[in-house]
């Protein structure tokens, strides 16, 4: 099996544009790759359209800031799809003020338009979002009776995602919760990096505990921040 | 009558709800505290929208696994039996009717059944995360909330005024004041807390409230 570049955190940096859509895998900063994450911050990044199903923590009192979080406190995205801002105020008060555009997707509707993506597939029907704000603009389609919206395909230039485990080839293995959006992610972007607490030599994974198959992953990183 | 805020009589009752193998999500905040008021020999699946079947209690100090958090990025612990999926499969789960109970908090929920719950226009806007599909795919949604807001004002209203997290899809509203089934365009009082009176709660609530021929009073002390 062909192996992928191991790469630095500060290369996978690089690779993230101004300007680009990016993907994050991870929930409330459980299961982001957190040291290309800093990699980002340390190399400074704008204008960027992230799609996450949340924005981590930032306690303005406090000032706490987990995960993708610090990406935000920095001004790096002109455009937030997420889910859940609520426990990152920052994101809030950048939204209210009008700094960034926020697009408030619901997290199952935000889950299956990124595997959608990943999966040739022109969008789905689901009955979440009726008769709310989530409905403004979309198709409504009647099927036996009930009401659906057509959601769309979500996807993105660059995902980052974030594995426990993972062989030369780039076959990953998660952890617990820490998968939630990853295995998605990484189907839906142009180009994937996937970060790796354990980076093992091709043939040491069991096959029938893959996750995300070798072929959606580019390149690797090895993971040097754990915490959030 | 004197009101006094009480939380706990809230996820006392809801914690009688359920029967053994129930699938059950519980919401961040009051909802998350209904899981210590099961009643012994009732045993509950909890299922966790990040990606989780048999939530168990929170781990004591310092034995957090970071790969294992609650939908509010809390560390938790996992039952034997548990199992891990995707966000996608999650909400397979989730949608596809597999949850038996939803159990959410309520900024504001209405006698047509419709909720909001993530949005004050220009204030907080916390988003939905996984509540619209919560509401829209299982089979019973469960609303708990104080009866009334810090203003005094009735979070059982008529209409909601705020966005909406779900229409027409609430099924039961427990208050601190009793007991509510939403049918037919109104709340229908079926269980009445002690030291409330019915008459009182209806008069109370800024909704049509319809108290049940049969509406028990009921002590949750």
């Amino acid at each position: 099996m062909l192996e992928k570049p191991i790469i630095t955190a500060q290369e996978a940096a690089e690779k993230v544009k101004d300007g680009c859509t990016l993907m994050s895998g991870g929930f409330m900063g459980c299961g982001a790759a957190h040291t290309i994450i800093q990699a980002l911050k340390a190399k400074g990044l704008k204008d960027v359209s992230l799609i996450s199903t949340d924005t981590a923590m930032h306690d303005l009192k406090t000032g706490k800031v987990t995960g993708i979080g610090h990406l935000v406190v920095d001004r790096c995205f002109r455009k937030i799809t997420a889910s859940h801002i609520g426990l990152n105020q920052e994101t809030q008060r950048q939204m209210n003020a009008g700094e960034t555009e926020v697009e408030l997707v619901p997290q199952g509707t935000l889950a299956e338009r990124i595997r959608a993506a990943g999966n040739g597939l022109g969008g789905f029907l689901t009955p979440t979002g009726i008769g709310t704000e989530v409905q403004e603009g979309k198709q409504i389609l009647n099927v036996n009776g009930r009401d659906y919206l057509l959601e769309l395909p979500l996807k993105a230039d660059v995902a980052i995602v974030k594995a426990k485990k993972a062989d030369k080839a780039g076959n990953l293995i998660y952890a617990g919760t820490a998968r939630n959006f990853n295995p998605m992610m990484a189907t839906a972007a142009d180009l994937v990096i996937a970060e790796a607490e354990e980076i093992v030599e091709v043939g040491e994974l069991d096959p029938n505990h893959v996750h995300t198959p070798s072929i959606f992953v580019d390149f690797l990183v090895k993971a040097e921040r754990l915490e959030m | 009558m004197e009101y006094a805020p009480n939380k706990d009589v809230i996820v006392k009752r809801i914690a009688r709800i359920f029967h053994s193998g129930d699938v059950v999500n519980l919401g961040i905040g009051l909802p998350t505290q209904v899981v210590n008021h099961v009643p012994e020999g009732v045993v509950i699946i909890l299922q966790s929208e990040n990606g989780l079947m048999g939530l168990g209690p929170a781990p004591e100090k310092g034995c957090e696994d970071w790969d294992n958090v609650n939908a509010g990025g809390s560390p938790i612990t996992v039952q034997p039996g548990g199992c891990f999926f995707d966000s996608a499969t999650s909400f397979g789960i989730i949608r596809g009717g597999h949850v038996d109970y939803t159990v959410l908090g309520v900024l504001e929920v209405d006698q047509e059944g419709n909720l909001a719950n993530y949005k004050v226009p220009g204030k907080m806007v916390p988003g939905m995360g996984g509540a619209m599909d919560l509401t829209t795919g299982a089979r019973t949604v469960i609303c708990s909330t104080l009866h009334f807001e810090p203003s005094g004002k009735s979070r059982l209203k008529r209409r909601c005024t705020l966005p909406l997290t779900a229409a027409k899809e609430v099924d039961l509203v427990v208050t601190d004041l009793g007991l509510f089934q939403v049918k037919d365009g109104h709340f229908v009082l079926a269980e009445c807390f002690a030291p409330y009176t019915p008459e009182w709660v209806k008069e109370k609530t800024d909704a049509d409230v319809v108290i049940a021929p049969d509406c028990k009073i009921v002590n949750l002390d």
